[in-house]
């Protein structure tokens, strides 16, 4: 079990409707209904994890987060997560509006850029950082919006949502950042966890 | 034909008012069941069958003596596991295997309805096979499932019914006929109709069948059910017993031998007159327009799990068609699940061995079934 769903798990509560986009083989989302007796959907790009899903007997739809969330009502879940895949989307700006359309809250993860490692890597050896967390080549990484953990706060401001939560993950270890301590989360954090609201 | 004796048959005494005005009642529903019905009642699944499909949904088919239509998915351990589940299966009304179609006698005039059958509806077919829940003591089936004008049913079955089924098991289907879907179903009919031995759909009481113009509506249908890269592969342009073009009109082709097979076969099963009612059952088929524009509005009283399935090949139902039915699900926080499967068999892969479809129903299904 990633550390990142055990603190995802204990941002939500009990018995509350949980969309997981980009739901993987449903990890997650067993997860949850297990600790926390949620009503839970997903949605997932791939063909084969969708099989995996409803082989767990979870509820799957096979879509694009991209263009698929346009489906939900306004509010039509307590909490919406997208784990680590903001970087991944053409418009990372639309489907971060979409999620708090779709969601009273939202809850998103992000690889951070600005770890100390990924900053060395291209410093040292001047060319795109692979890392435990990022193993991808530049070429072929799904990864085409990279941000740092600073960037997700100045994001926040710009595009206007209120960050209610923010945790930052290293070697299982978790911390709160804030204001004070943002310059050095941002160096060495792996992950950063926001729980928002619009 | 004599085929009474293989086939079980109700007697729906119930008067049942139709979408065109007529009141029909005193009419036979035939059926076909598999497996067992448990003491709890509650592991019933009842499968709606396509355009050209019967009750005969697995094992041999008595009649023709050839595999059911859906032996891929229905059986001992299969997706739709008899071993398990109860699986009920009524042929449609206006159809030829049994239940009251164009083909009987109309007692009134004592004589063979013809095309002064009633045009029936989808809406009809399924509020004629609901009596047979009534029949089996059933109040809750555990699922309804079917492809094509099989899946057309289940919404319909759903909205007329949302408290009588567990879960619903849509398959490339759509909730609205789309003028290509009406225009290949014009296609057979006119194929029909103009045959000379059509009689104004009287042949069967002059002892005459319209077999060209049958045959011709099922080898244009059966084009619409595969794939251009299914058939390519399957027939190329490869030549059926010759070496050589023959320079006429004869089957040169593989794929036109086996379109005259599959037209030839089709007529020793199936009524002409059945084929003109069902077709244009499932063209007047708009749920959307039923519920004024609103698909949503046709789900709204039912808690029913649904799982859509569409086929990436299928142009005939494309996967854009059956993604309207899980967002109108979707917009009112129905419990609803999506795959498209990966597969080159066209429209007639939810009849076929096709591996990741037989293991998403089976898997949905199973999981579904111990919650």
């Amino acid at each position: 079990m990633k550390p990142e769903y055990k603190i995802i798990t204990n941002m939500i509560n009990e018995k509350s409707r949980v969309l997981d986009v980009g739901c993987n083989d449903g990890t997650l989302m067993e997860f949850l209904k297990k600790n926390k007796n949620v009503d839970i959907r997903g949605i997932e790009i791939s063909k084969e994890k969708v099989q995996v899903c409803i082989s767990k007997g979870l509820t799957v739809i096979e879509g694009n987060a991209e263009f698929d969330l346009k489906q939900f009502p306004n509010d039509s879940f307590d909490y919406v997560v997208l784990g680590q895949t903001l970087q991944a989307f053409i418009n990372p700006e639309i489907v971060i509006k979409e999620l708090l359309r779709v969601g009273k809250k939202a809850i998103v993860t992000i690889p951070n850029f600005g770890h100390w490692k990924v900053r060395l890597n291209l410093l040292t050896k001047g060319t795109m950082p692979v890392t435990k967390t990022l193993p991808n080549e530049w070429y072929n990484t799904p990864n085409i919006h990279m941000c740092t953990i600073k960037d997700f706060f100045k994001f926040s401001e710009t595009i206007n949502f209120k960050i209610f939560k923010s945790l930052a993950l290293v070697n299982n270890s978790v911390s709160n950042i804030n204001n004070s301590n943002l310059f050095i989360k941002n160096l060495y954090s792996e992950l950063g966890i926001f729980l928002i609201e619009k | 034909m004599n085929i009474k004796e293989n086939i079980k048959t109700i007697v729906i005494k119930k008067p049942l008012k139709l979408d065109c005005g007529q009141i029909i009642n005193n009419f036979p529903l035939a059926y076909e069941t598999y497996g067992y019905l448990n003491e709890k009642k509650d592991n019933a699944i009842l499968v709606c069958h396509a355009l050209t499909g019967d009750q005969f949904v697995t094992g041999i088919n008595p009649i023709t003596k050839k595999d059911g239509w859906w032996s891929y998915a229905v059986g001992p351990n299969k997706s739709i596991d008899t071993n398990k589940y109860f699986v009920i299966c009524a042929n449609v009304i206006g159809g030829c295997m049994g239940s009251f179609g164009p083909s009987h006698i109309n007692q009134e005039t004592k004589k063979i309805y013809g095309t002064d059958f009633p045009v029936i509806t989808i809406n009809d077919i399924v509020n004629a096979q609901v009596n047979l829940l009534d029949h089996f003591g059933i109040t809750k089936l555990f699922s309804v499932v079917g492809g094509s004008m099989g899946g057309m049913q289940v919404l319909q079955f759903v909205s007329n019914f949302p408290e009588k089924t567990k879960t619903a098991i849509p398959i490339a289907c759509t909730s609205s006929h789309s003028a290509q879907n009406i225009a290949f179903n014009e296609l057979g009919r006119q194929a029909i109709t103009a045959d000379h031995n059509w009689l104004d759909g009287k042949y069967l009481s002059n002892n005459n069948v319209p077999d060209k113009g049958l045959a011709v509506a099922r080898m244009a249908a059966h084009i619409t059910y595969l794939s251009k890269k299914g058939l390519q592969e399957k027939f190329g342009r490869n030549l059926q017993e010759r070496d050589d073009l023959k320079f006429g009109f004869d089957a040169d082709f593989q794929i036109e031998s086996y379109l005259r097979y599959q037209g030839s076969v089709f007529v020793d099963r199936f009524d002409a007159n059945s084929y003109l009612y069902i077709t244009r059952a499932m063209d007047y088929f708009d749920l959307i327009k039923q519920f004024n524009g609103n698909l949503s509005n046709a789900f709204k009283d039912t808690k029913a799990k649904f799982f859509v399935i569409s086929f990436t090949s299928d142009w005939l139902y494309p996967t854009q068609e059956n993604k309207e039915i899980v967002i109108a699900l979707n917009a009112i926080g129905a419990d609803v699940g999506f795959v498209e499967i990966e597969s080159d068999k066209g429209h007639d892969s939810f009849l076929l061995d096709v591996p990741d479809f037989l293991k998403a129903l089976k898997n949905f299904l199973d999981k579904s079934y111990i919650e």
